[in-house]
């Protein structure tokens, strides 16, 4: 049965692990959900946080092969349970609907959103949280016509320990 | 030019010396015991060339005729000597022809480094002359692959690409070198690569689980051993041999297992998989414990997966964690070298024989011989089967020779009767079932193993992928013995549309050129046998040669290798006719 699972991977910082990456999961006939990449918490490792919708099985099998890539450090996968996980939207809006529609200003409001930027002909407003709250920030402004709207893949971090660091201070001592 | 002794002076004065990237790249070489390198030259690795000119008393370029055969040519020689294979090509079409046997490398887990030229940085994604993207194409069927833009990163990455290469489960690497990092001068320190920091080559030996299997082996009743390659690549065939004796297991080889246990072993019980022999098939889904040892449940070996030895505990020795149920599910997956597992579990078992069991092998190989080997090895038709063939050069070889194949019926067959007396002797593509491998491989595996006799047996259809090779055996003079089964069919694909397609043979039949003629062409000594009468004779004078030689040997042309499990089918389902 498919369920949503998040891949956490530590690697090197390499041009064209990312291809390297996304051809496991190519080969396979896999979509990914979203994808994001950033620096990690230890200096020079990279992170990437993969959102599939898979069967366990499958997903352990997706590790294996992630794993064996020589520039990965680690990878791990969660259920949505195991992680705390959000994502950031997006949305500009003409600057007139700001001005000439009260309603629009009880809805940033109570959606917890932020307002970026403001300028004459447009303002950015910014929702960070689950997709079913920028899902409903978004159907909310619609009709007032949103500019442009835009959603970052999946930032997570899980409950329990990683212990990279551990892994690369044993990899120190044994060198 | 610089003369031998003062690179070598210059080398021992200085830790560091000042050289071009290109220069560097033969340093980095010969710093890692490379003595032979196939390739091609070109535009975007000529300043490598240049220098391969200047050493070339110390390590020798192979000009093969076509990329392509540079790869099969570093195979055979990795897969001969156990050292790391190199190719060398030059940007664009250089290095895209290098691509069939990088994935072949890495599907059959072949150690070989592979140096691609590149259009200078400047220039990399305008669409250059002869610009591809070789990192971005070769990832997938790389181990691990790099472009190197600045030549003081040669030496790191080259260290790097070797150990990479070479440890764990080896697989190919390519380095790609931008053509001004080959221009470019840096101060040149070599290092050897003692370890990369996210890469575990080998898991530690996982006591605990050796403790179980050797549980499992005591007290099973009816063991069965599948070995593979893992056995050769990690140098463990004496401890798989000690084990294999004190455990009195029967013991079948996957197609790249073969040659591990000589063919004449009494618990050698032959070979598992698609046209293996009938009893290690059948009794895959009989034994009550299957030992897997450093092989990895392809399609080929298990048929249907559902019906795979489902009645069996499964032990899995393997070093490579993704194969641990990756196909098949292990009761106790064993990881680590099975060098150092198999020398572990050794002092854990009890030494025991399994006669009744190993009857069971011995009824089935019984019938396989009436139904099947005798009409392979002792016709009673006029046409010549290639199974005859197979057993005059074992008769001519004494049972002792590297024999190299193709793909398709000819590498079944040989693969099934070939005699083997050492380790390291049977060379094929097992994994990507690349045609064309075996003439250039066979050119590598003689260099790797220049004192033993090298056969390479090849179909009709394979010979003509990579027939300009014989250009290179000519050149180099390369001592060796190429024999030709000329069906003028592309055989297995005859044979399924036989069996498969209610025989429409779609565009499988081969007119075909005069072999010898063409083999003669190249200087080559060469002859043709169509008859049974002359077969013996020709296989005798062909191995006692002392110089490379060609065979062809027209064959029935409408032969079929059994047994078979068709496709999809269980490894009960095996078919004798």
């Amino acid at each position: 049965m498919d369920k949503t699972f998040t891949i956490s991977i530590y690697s090197e910082n390499n041009v064209g692990l990312l291809n390297r990456i996304s051809a496991i999961f190519l080969k396979r006939h896999i979509n990914i959900e979203s994808l994001t990449t950033s620096l990690s918490e230890i200096k020079d490792v990279f992170r990437f946080i993969i959102i599939v919708k898979l069967p366990e099985e499958n997903v352990k099998k997706l590790i294996q092969q992630i794993e064996k890539q020589v520039d990965v450090i680690k990878a791990f996968y969660h259920t949505d349970e195991e992680t705390i996980f959000q994502e950031s939207a997006l949305y500009k809006v003409k600057s007139s609907a700001l001005f000439e529609e009260r309603h629009i200003q009880n809805i940033i409001k109570e959606s917890h959103a932020n307002i970026v930027t403001v300028s004459p002909e447009y303002f950015v407003i910014e929702k960070t949280g689950f997709r079913k709250e920028t899902d409903r920030l978004y159907q909310d402004l619609a009709p007032f016509g949103l500019l442009q709207f835009v959603r970052s893949g999946r930032i997570s971090v899980s409950k329990s320990k990683m212990g990279i660091s551990e892994i690369l201070k044993k990899f120190k001592s044994d060198n | 030019m610089k003369t031998k002794d003062q690179i070598a002076l210059q080398a021992v004065e200085s830790e560091s010396i000042k050289i071009s990237g290109a220069e560097a790249v033969i340093r980095c070489l010969l710093a890692e015991n490379v003595d032979l390198i196939y390739g091609y030259p070109g535009g975007a690795i000529m300043p490598v060339y240049d220098e391969l000119y200047k050493f070339q008393d110390q390590l020798t370029h192979v000009l093969t005729r076509h990329e392509q055969g540079a790869t099969h040519a570093a195979q055979g020689y990795a897969r001969t000597s156990g050292k790391v294979g190199v190719a060398i090509a030059t940007s664009g079409p250089g290095a895209t022809n290098l691509v069939t046997g990088i994935a072949d490398a890495q599907i059959d887990s072949t150690p070989m480094v592979c140096i691609t030229g590149q259009v200078g940085s400047h220039l990399l994604g305008s669409d250059a002359f002869q610009e591809t993207d070789i990192i971005g194409i070769s990832t997938p069927v790389t181990k691990w692959n790099y472009q190197i833009t600045k030549a003081s990163e040669i030496p790191e990455i080259f260290a790097k690409a070797f150990y990479i290469a070479r440890s764990g489960r080896p697989g190919p690497v390519l380095i790609d070198i931008t053509k001004d990092a080959q221009f470019d001068n840096f101060d040149f320190a070599y290092q050897k690569c003692t370890g990369v920091r996210s890469y575990k080559p080998v898991p530690a030996l996982d006591t605990h689980a050796v403790t179980q299997a050797a549980e499992l082996i005591n007290q099973a009743k009816k063991p069965f051993i599948v070995w593979g390659q893992g056995v050769i690549l990690g140098s463990a065939e004496e401890e798989f041999k000690d084990v294999v004796e004190k455990s009195g297991i029967p013991a079948a080889w996957t197609i790249l297992g073969l040659s591990a246990l000589p063919t004449n072993h009494p618990l050698n019980v032959g070979m598992v998989g698609m046209h293996g022999n009938y009893g290690p098939n059948l009794l895959t889904n009989e034994c009550d414990l299957l030992i897997a040892i450093g092989m990895r449940f392809d399609d080929r070996v298990t048929g249907d997966l559902k019906t795979y030895a489902k009645q069996a505990k499964i032990i899995h020795f393997e070093i490579d964690p993704a194969e641990i149920n990756k196909n098949v599910k292990a009761d106790i997956p064993v990881l680590g070298n099975c060098k150092e597992s198999l020398k572990a579990l050794l002092p854990l078992i009890q030494k025991k024989s399994h006669d009744q069991w190993m009857g069971r092998f011995e009824e089935l190989m019984k019938i396989e011989i009436a139904e099947v080997i005798n009409k392979d090895l002792r016709p009673q038709k006029e046409g010549l089967t290639m199974g005859e063939v197979i057993v005059s050069i074992n008769k001519h070889s004494h049972g002792d020779a590297v024999v190299v194949t193709d793909v398709g019926q000819h590498q079944m067959v040989a693969c099934r009767y070939a005699n083997f007396a050492q380790s390291r002797s049977n060379v094929t593509s097992g994994g990507l079932g690349t045609m064309g491998f075996a003439l250039p491989a066979a050119l590598g595996a003689k260099m790797g193993a220049p004192e033993r006799e090298v056969v390479a047996v090849i179909g009709d259809g394979g010979y003509q992928m990579t027939i300009q090779e014989l250009g290179t055996i000519f050149q180099t003079q390369t001592a060796v013995k190429i024999v030709v089964l000329n069906n003028e069919f592309l055989g297995m694909v005859r044979q399924w549309q036989q069996l498969f397609f209610d025989k429409r043979y779609a565009s499988t039949e081969m007119v075909n050129p005069d072999f010898v003629a063409i083999a003669k062409g190249y200087y080559l000594d060469a002859k043709k046998v169509d008859k049974r009468e002359n077969l013996d004779a020709a296989v005798a004078e062909m191995m006692a040669s002392d110089k490379p030689y060609f065979l062809e040997v027209c064959v029935e042309k409408e032969d079929n290798v059994f047994p078979m499990i068709p496709t999809g089918a269980s490894v009960s389902d095996i078919r004798l006719k």
